[in-house]
């Protein structure tokens, strides 16, 4: 949870020995390679190639928000426009006007995010931090803006469609089955990751880090700044046109939805809610963004709100996201004092799961009044039924979630004080074995 | 003769408030020049303007030779113009390590490289070990600089204001907030690493100031009224007048 | 020749006096962000939302009691809920820095947007003019000026006349004055700068609030009205320079007529081109391009409007202070 010691966490990147290193990517090839044979269904490998498209993106993503500190609210452009760009040199290699392995596709589509970011970044970049952020926004609007009055390219309401099986064929592989299409996002999945950590152990993505800490003093050792963030934001655009390539061939249709402020808007949530502010914390934001989408918005229709509450909570609390949150945790554990927090923690948990149940009880009868109403007064929750206008389940949820959440406001104090002992117990014991050695 | 740093006829202006108001100024090189001035007479305004953060209303600055009107912060520090700031300004997420290093990358040659690893930059580390121990901070290699006390931020301060190997050295008030036997160390610090280094800096202790410059300028209402070694300034009457107080409160305050 | 003298006039009239109207409207909206910027240094991103609150409750509070009583109520309604999330949210990031405020802001409008939907439904609702305000106030060359629009022209005057009176005439507008350059200075003063910040936001949005309850009924209500003004107001503010009042008068002006303009022009590059016996076939390049008309680039005109400023104005037409 987020407190004044929250910045304490030792290492701001993860550098483990060479041996770890190598480790670490092979286990993630391994988790690539596998996973389809675990995930044997086709809908199971849908969700993963999808899983690979939403990574990319939000790593390319987290190239701005989290090393940059640049908060943008129009990424869809460049991975919309290298979306459309893929899909339109996907039809000319159907009708043979371009040669080009469909397995290369992806590359154009980057180059198309490159371009486009290279030109609208030339005047983004002029400003930085708010106003950069409101530009993102009005470059967003004028893209999607565009897209509905020039159906040539962006293909009207209909969209642009295609087909991936195109052009020649090498080995039999044509890229049409699900199995052939995730092993070729996993394989960009794993080059694109590999590039953009590598990119953040150069000199240009940890001035890029200086930048996003204090841009004054970068002018102030010989950086122009302007020219910094211009560099990263293509590098991010560049990404991004490959992840959006992949979703043109995965999807076969691309509308003026992707690049949308909406879809902007996914992107940025859940690069925060994964982390920003450590490398792979997009990675599991990118696995949650699909799992959220294909599986909570079955769960609740309300889902969409719960996921804005989400937010908020995690803006204040923990806004190093999940991987933040992950890494402190872990850090205690290293340290050996994990144990002594988990009656906060479990105490936490109940209250906020009181909180929730009382929360989602008013929530879901207000849904069903507001849009199953033809379907009548009962509605079946958490395998219970009830009167959707029954005033005492009113009552008793209203009473259940505050409850809870006063509850869990008490809790948290109380951990955040166990937490605070915990982490001077922690510089206590780092200066100890400093002196010992 | 060619000096390290010249300032002819600075003049700046706030709206209708004229802050500098004709400052001349000439800096050999190797020179260690404070300034000194009451409060509101423009130090920090000076700076700004030498540095390139604001833009002087006319009048130039000349470093080792070349104008430097309309060059931007950047350019400027490419030339071999550094400085330091009042309030602490260095990277807070980064690492001690990550600091230095920042500060000289550019120096280094290495500009906008994002094929190159940072760990395989030798030259790069190696420099950064130097800087740190001179600065002596190398047993913090890794600790966040948000973390560190506010002394060893002052020292990461300057650290990273030198690493990128600058000629002309700017501090704004380095012993800013700190106790006399801090600063009786930093002052020590300051000097060692500037060694054959153009350095100005802006102070309000004399006892640092005496012990430290061979040149002061006395900046009074965004004017230099006196330009001359320390035993000349303090027995120069206006500037005793301006600033300095009475002689009684002299001796007080006094120099090594 | 006369004739068309006339429709011209008409038209041009008729536009003038609507993009006032509009150009008034977001000048409401964009006044209201640029005083709480100015003061907290924070762009609220849920700025839009609460205008979307001030006409949703101005529809249920005029079907219960009437228009005139939810013209003070809903604001006051949304002045209260901007005040709230200022002192139990806002104020829990705002040490954080401007990435994290615009993060929880955005939140804030993303979950306004769902609690609307919830509440209201997905569809828009039926927020009407009140009958003592409907109908022409004026017949210029044919066509009619409403009476509403006149309204909405008159109570975005008075309501910006009693900002600025407030600002620069009562005590408590001093010591906001104050507090927007040095807080730290008002804090020692013994004024409760915290409190001042809250008050600050809560009017703001109250302002909001109150363009939502003018401008609902004569636009239309429904969940989307956020995202649809919402970029436009942050292009004002941009253009017009961030912190800049006088900017945001300039470019709420601008952009309103430019606007309002364009939506009746149905020429395009190539009946200009036409006109002078230049006639190009679909073949043509760019003959896409050249083909439309001002009327279907009229919704982009406010972006194209920002990426002319940043090419050659970036700090804005009145720029002050960087985000």
């Amino acid at each position: 949870m987020a407190s004044k010691h929250s910045s304490s966490s030792q290492v701001y990147k993860f550098e483990p020995i060479n041996v770890g290193r190598w480790l670490i990517w092979g286990l993630f090839a391994l988790v690539l390679i596998s996973a389809p044979l675990v995930f044997t269904s086709s809908l199971g490998q849908m969700i993963l190639t999808q899983m690979g498209i939403v990574i990319i993106i939000c790593l390319s993503y987290n190239i701005l928000l989290g090393q940059g500190g640049m908060l943008s609210f129009g990424h869809a452009v460049y991975s919309g426009l290298g979306s459309f760009v893929a899909m339109h040199t996907l039809n000319a290699i159907t009708a043979g006007s371009f040669l080009l392995p469909v397995s290369l596709v992806p590359l154009v589509g980057g180059l198309a995010g490159l371009f486009f970011a290279a030109l609208f970044g030339s005047v983004t970049v002029k400003t930085a931090g708010t106003p950069f952020a409101m530009i993102t926004l009005g470059i967003g609007e004028l893209i999607w803006a565009m897209s509905l009055i020039f159906p040539g390219f962006f293909g009207g309401e209909a969209g642009v469609s295609g087909n991936r099986i195109a052009g020649s064929s090498s080995f039999g592989i044509t890229f049409g089955p699900q199995i052939q299409l995730y092993y070729l996002s996993a394989f960009y999945l794993f080059i694109c990751t590999a590039l953009m950590f590598a990119f953040t152990r150069t000199p240009l993505g940890r001035i890029l880090n200086a930048v996003r800490d204090n841009p004054e003093r970068v002018e102030f050792v010989g950086y122009d700044t302007e020219r910094v963030r211009y560099i990263a934001f293509m590098v991010a655009g560049f990404f991004a046109g490959i992840g959006g390539a992949i979703a043109a061939l995965h999807f076969e249709i691309v509308t003026s939805e992707n690049v949308s402020g909406a879809r902007s808007t996914v992107y940025l949530l859940w690069t925060f809610l994964g982390g920003a502010t450590f490398f792979f914390g997009a990675i599991i934001g990118g696995v949650m963004a699909v799992l959220a989408f294909v599986m909570f918005s079955e769960l609740t229709k309300a889902w969409l709100l719960y996921l804005g509450l989400l937010f908020l909570f995690m803006v204040m609390y923990a806004p190093g996201g999940f991987a933040g949150l992950i890494m402190m945790n872990l850090r205690v554990a290293a340290f050996g004092f994990l144990r002594k927090l988990w009656v906060s923690y479990l105490a936490l948990g109940v209250t906020a799961m009181v909180a929730l149940l009382g929360a989602s009880v008013m929530i879901e009868m207000i849904y069903h009044l507001q849009f199953d109403g033809a379907l009548g007064d009962e509605l079946k929750f958490l395998s219970m039924t009830f009167n959707a206008k029954n005033f005492d389940i009113w009552f008793g949820s209203g009473f259940l979630m505050l409850t809870g959440l006063g509850l869990f406001e008490l809790c948290r104090k109380q951990f955040l004080q166990e937490w605070g002992e915990i982490q001077e117990d922690i510089e206590n014991e780092i200066k100890r074995r400093q002196a010992l050695s | 003769m060619s000096y390290a740093l010249e300032l002819k006829d600075l003049r700046k202006n706030f709206g209708q408030t004229e802050i500098i108001r004709g400052v001349n100024l000439a800096v050999k090189a190797g020179e260690r020049v404070a300034i000194i001035g009451p409060n509101g007479a423009g130090k920090s305004t000076l700076f700004n303007l030498i540095s390139g953060r604001f833009a002087p209303t006319s009048g130039d600055v000349f470093l080792n030779g070349t104008q430097l009107k309309g060059k931007k912060p950047f350019e400027i520090n490419r030339m071999g113009l550094s400085r330091s700031f009042q309030i602490t300004n260095i990277f807070p997420k980064l690492s001690v390590f990550e600091n230095l290093r920042c500060g000289l990358l550019w120096s280094l040659g290495y500009k906008y490289t994002f094929f190159k690893f940072l760990a395989d930059l030798d030259d790069a580390n190696a420099r950064t070990d130097e800087l740190m121990e001179m600065i002596k901070l190398d047993n913090k290699r890794d600790v966040l600089a948000v973390n560190l006390t506010y002394a060893e931020q002052r020292a990461l301060e300057i650290g990273i204001t030198i690493a990128g190997g600058a000629n002309v050295i700017l501090l704004d008030e380095p012993t800013a907030g700190m106790s006399k036997s801090e600063t009786t160390r930093f002052i020590r610090l300051i000097k060692e690493v500037t060694v054959g280094k153009t350095l100005l800096t802006v102070e309000h202790d004399m006892g640092v100031v005496f012990g430290l410059a061979d040149k002061i300028a006395v900046l009074v209402y965004g004017e230099v009224i006196a330009f001359d070694t320390p035993e000349a300034v303090r027995s120069n009457a206006l500037v005793q007048e301006a600033y300095l107080g009475s002689p009684d409160q002299q001796d007080q305050a006094g120099g090594h | 020749m006369c004739a068309s003298f006339f429709v011209i006039m008409e038209f041009f009239t008729i536009s003038l006096l609507n993009s006032i109207s509009y150009g008034l409207l977001l000048f409401m909206l964009s006044s209201g962000l640029t005083l709480i910027f100015s003061m907290m240094g924070v762009l609220n991103f849920a700025h839009a939302s609460f205008y979307m609150l001030g006409a949703f409750f101005a529809f249920t509070i005029a079907k219960l009691i009437g228009f005139w009583p939810a013209l003070i109520l809903a604001p006051v309604l949304v002045g209260l809920i901007g005040a709230g999330f200022e002192r139990y949210f806002l104020r829990k990031v705002h040490a954080l820095g401007h990435v994290p405020e615009l993060l929880i802001t955005f939140g804030l409008a993303f979950l306004l947007l769902e609690l609307v939907q919830l509440i209201w439904g997905r569809t828009s609702v039926d927020y009407r003019i009140p009958p003592e305000l409907d109908g022409p106030l004026f017949t210029v060359y044919g066509t009619q000026f409403p009476i509403y629009k006149a309204f909405m022209m008159m109570m975005a005057l008075l309501m910006l006349a009693s900002v600025g009176w407030l600002i620069k005439r009562t005590r408590i507008g001093l010591v906001i004055q104050a507090a927007l350059t040095h807080p730290e200075t008002v804090e020692a003063l013994g004024h409760n700068v915290p409190r001042v910040f809250m008050l600050v936001f809560g009017g703001g949005a109250a302002l909001a609030g109150l363009a939502g309850v003018i401008g609902g009924n004569a636009f239309v209500t429904e969940p989307g009205m956020a995202a649809a003004v919402g970029p436009v107001i942050f292009v004002v503010v941009v253009v017009g320079g961030l912190g800049s009042l006088a900017g945001a008068f300039l470019a709420s002006l601008l952009i309103g007529i430019v606007q309002t303009f364009s939506v009746g022009i149905d020429a395009s590059l190539l009946s200009a081109l036409a006109s002078m016996n230049m006639v190009l076939t679909p073949d043509t390049f760019g003959y896409q391009v050249l083909s439309l008309k001002v009327s279907q680039i009229a919704p982009i005109m406010p972006f194209l409007f920002l990426v002319l400023i940043l090419i050659f104005r970036p700090k804005g037409l009145m720029g002050k202070r960087e985000g």
